[in-house]
């Protein structure tokens, strides 16, 4: 069973938070088919968050068709988003734990492996988006 | 969807002074709702009124569909925790307990006793004598009790430490889920609205500036920043809230009716709090200005 947190000082709505956490555990396979999600009334307690918004993310979830609501029993997973990477994610995390030991020992901060993380992204994303460009 | 609680022109007067007036909102069922308003807004006096604890000197409150003064069919379905949680001090919580099912007709003791036997609260201990945070989980638990499809709390959280007023909070809204009862609660706190509640009304100076489902509140306005505005017309809105201007620049927040697309304006998203701050900031500045005698 996941737990949700929520950051009150972002501008996202709370229902989006909750969609985005769920999708997230099942990209990485912390939640897969089948299983329940948090009831509504312990997310609302734990959260001190009004109920209805908890339905509106699981109404959300349900339908992306992530989701269906078992009445009287809960709502649960219908499907995962994780796929076939999970086998390629293990290695992915043990080379980026190799990267990441050498970087700190290079001398950079967490912002400054965030920042070389993100720019580094959005330079691959322009590079291929020039490749595949017509000439 | 039935309406829970609907006003009608309400209006309160304490002699001369009309301490509510022209008040029409409409709660839907199953809304969890805030009442904000700085002091004297008639915040109280709303709630006293939903619950016939006070008559209307105009217009008319109706809850769960007729009005509540005197009528017990109405209040069995209502719970009310009035401010700061006002409990019979030398009574324990368990004799109160047992004094609500006496008192009432719908009365779910193993409930309020589960709840109490959750949150640890001493039963033969005077209530006078246990902590704010601790006396007001007792005050909702006997309002819980009587199992209302309409509860509503009278600043609750007020005089509570952050601790207490989250367990406040926590209890409410897990009891809110299982019960599906609809909740007007009364509050100065704007921060963390947006999660609490579903539905704001807004009062400031007597009159309810706002009444709407928070979705419809966040997406009708918007805060609009552009060059000195002399009150021209703008395409896309239907009223100004709150104008703030220096020489050269506005800053307005409006509620819209379409798109505004006038380039000479830049469009901002306002939070749901920075809203209701416009709405309460808007006060009668000629008139104090005038009680003071000083020009505007």
């Amino acid at each position: 069973m996941i737990e949700f947190v929520l950051d009150g000082r972002s501008k996202v709505n709370t229902y989006v938070q909750l969609v985005q956490q769920v999708k997230q555990a099942l990209r990485v396979g912390l939640l897969s088919a089948g299983d329940q999600l948090p009831k509504v009334r312990d997310v609302a307690q734990s959260l001190a968050i009004n109920p209805n918004t908890v339905l509106k993310a699981y109404r959300e979830l349900e339908l992306e068709g992530l989701a269906e609501g078992r009445p009287g029993v809960g709502t649960f997973v219908r499907r995962s988003l994780a796929g076939d990477t999970l086998a390629d994610q293990a290695e992915l995390r043990e080379e980026l734990i190799g990267w990441l030991r050498r970087s700190r020992a290079a001398g950079l901060s967490d912002e400054d492996v965030l920042a070389l993380v993100e720019t580094t992204m959005r330079a691959q994303r322009q590079a291929e988006a020039l490749q595949s460009e017509p000439a | 969807m039935d309406k829970v609680l609907e006003t009608d022109g309400l209006g309160k007067r304490y002699g001369s002074r009309w301490v509510l007036r022209d008040c029409t909102v409409s709660l839907p069922a199953g809304s969890v709702a805030s009442l904000v308003g700085p002091n004297g807004a008639g915040k109280s006096t709303l709630l006293h009124l939903a619950v016939g604890l006070l008559r209307p000197d105009a217009g008319s409150v109706r809850a769960l569909g007729a009005a509540p003064y005197s009528n017990t069919a109405v209040l069995s379905g209502l719970g009310f925790v009035a401010q700061d949680t006002p409990l019979y001090r030398d009574f324990t919580a368990d004799e109160l307990v047992r004094m609500g099912g006496k008192l009432n007709r719908r009365w779910d003791s193993t409930l309020a006793r589960t709840r109490l036997a959750q949150l640890g609260i001493p039963p033969r201990k005077p209530v006078g004598r246990l902590s704010g945070g601790q006396r007001a989980q007792v005050a909702l638990a006997l309002a819980l009790a009587k199992r209302p499809r309409l509860l509503l709390l009278d600043e609750p959280v007020a005089s509570l430490d952050p601790l207490a007023r989250r367990e406040f909070l926590q209890s409410l809204m897990g009891s809110v889920a299982e019960s599906g009862a609809t909740v007007l609660l009364s509050s100065h706190i704007l921060a963390d609205l947006e999660r609490s509640c579903d539905f704001v009304i807004v009062l400031q100076g007597g009159r309810a500036r706002l009444a709407a489902p928070v979705d419809d509140i966040v997406a009708g306005h918007r805060q609009l920043i552009g060059p000195r505005h002399l009150g021209e017309p703008i395409g896309g809105v239907a009223a100004v809230v709150r104008a703030s201007h220096t020489d050269r620049q506005s800053t307005l927040t409006v509620r819209t009716a379409g798109a505004v697309r006038d380039p000479m304006w830049t469009v901002r998203e306002p939070t749901l709090e920075e809203i209701i701050l416009a709405y309460l900031a808007e006060r009668d500045a000629e008139a104090s200005h005038e009680a003071w005698g000083v020009s505007a």
